[in-house]
């Protein structure tokens, strides 16, 4: 497993991103797959540096894991800031008209449907969000 | 991340090239908003752009919002990865696209 500690802030996106992209790289990820979790990484870390600690600033952890049969990856983002649960968002309408349509819960949505699993915990003062996606 | 815009008569063409996710999405919002006085046909070239999170998902959405009571817009050159999140959010049903 490979860990990477950086201050929850939204210029540190793109250092996650490439932290996760060289792993994915080593591994032969199919390049659909690799904007997939680049956008899921968004989603999710981008959430982390926006709202986790503020006003204030504090560290979130990434941790990056690989599963054989079938080739998939674990990537989980860990804060100690307030509890939030992304998953449990209102549902969404992705067929409402354009005057109606809203954005809140979007960027879930679409890591939901892309990724193979997203879980959520909060343990011992931490927001721990698992996402997982099969590379085959 | 980088941004060229062409005005021609009330048509305003954009050409983006980069992802528009988090940390882009917020310039990408004010450059275009701020060239849109008397434009009623906005153009956005999107052959450069990689990919769209759904920051990117909300300039798009406003910018539609706005554009229907002026006039119109267009995404030219969408790719297959953008073309994707568009599908699996409903955007495709909202937006005017071709893909490139």
């Amino acid at each position: 497993m490979k860990e990477l500690k950086v201050e929850a802030a939204v210029k540190n996106i793109e250092v996650v991103t490439d932290f996760v992209n060289a792993e994915l790289e080593r591994l032969n990820c199919p390049p659909k797959v690799r904007t997939q979790i680049s956008i899921a990484i968004d989603e999710m870390f981008g959430n982390i540096a926006r709202y986790a600690y503020t006003p204030n600033v504090g560290n979130a952890a990434v941790c990056f894991e690989v599963q054989e049969n079938p080739l998939s990856v674990i990537i989980t983002f860990i804060d100690n800031g307030k509890p939030f649960n992304p998953l449990e968002q209102t549902h969404i309408d992705t067929t409402a008209p354009v005057e109606k349509r809203g954005i809140g819960g979007l960027g879930i949505f679409l890591v939901k449907e892309t990724m193979d699993m997203v879980e959520y915990e909060y343990k011992e003062g931490q927001n721990i969000l698992t996402i997982k996606k099969n590379l085959v | 991340m980088n941004i060229k815009k062409k005005k021609d008569g009330n048509t305003l063409t954009v050409m983006i090239a980069g992802r528009i996710d988090t940390a882009t999405a917020p310039e990408v919002d004010a450059r275009i908003n701020e060239s849109l006085d008397g434009v009623e046909s906005l153009i956005l070239d999107f052959t450069n752009v990689n990919y769209v999170s759904s920051a990117g998902l909300r300039v798009l959405l406003v910018l539609q919002k706005l554009m229907m009571k002026k006039g119109g817009m267009k995404l030219i050159g969408v790719n297959d990865d953008v073309n994707d999140v568009f599908e699996v959010t409903g955007f495709d049903e909202i937006l005017t696209y071709e893909k490139g």
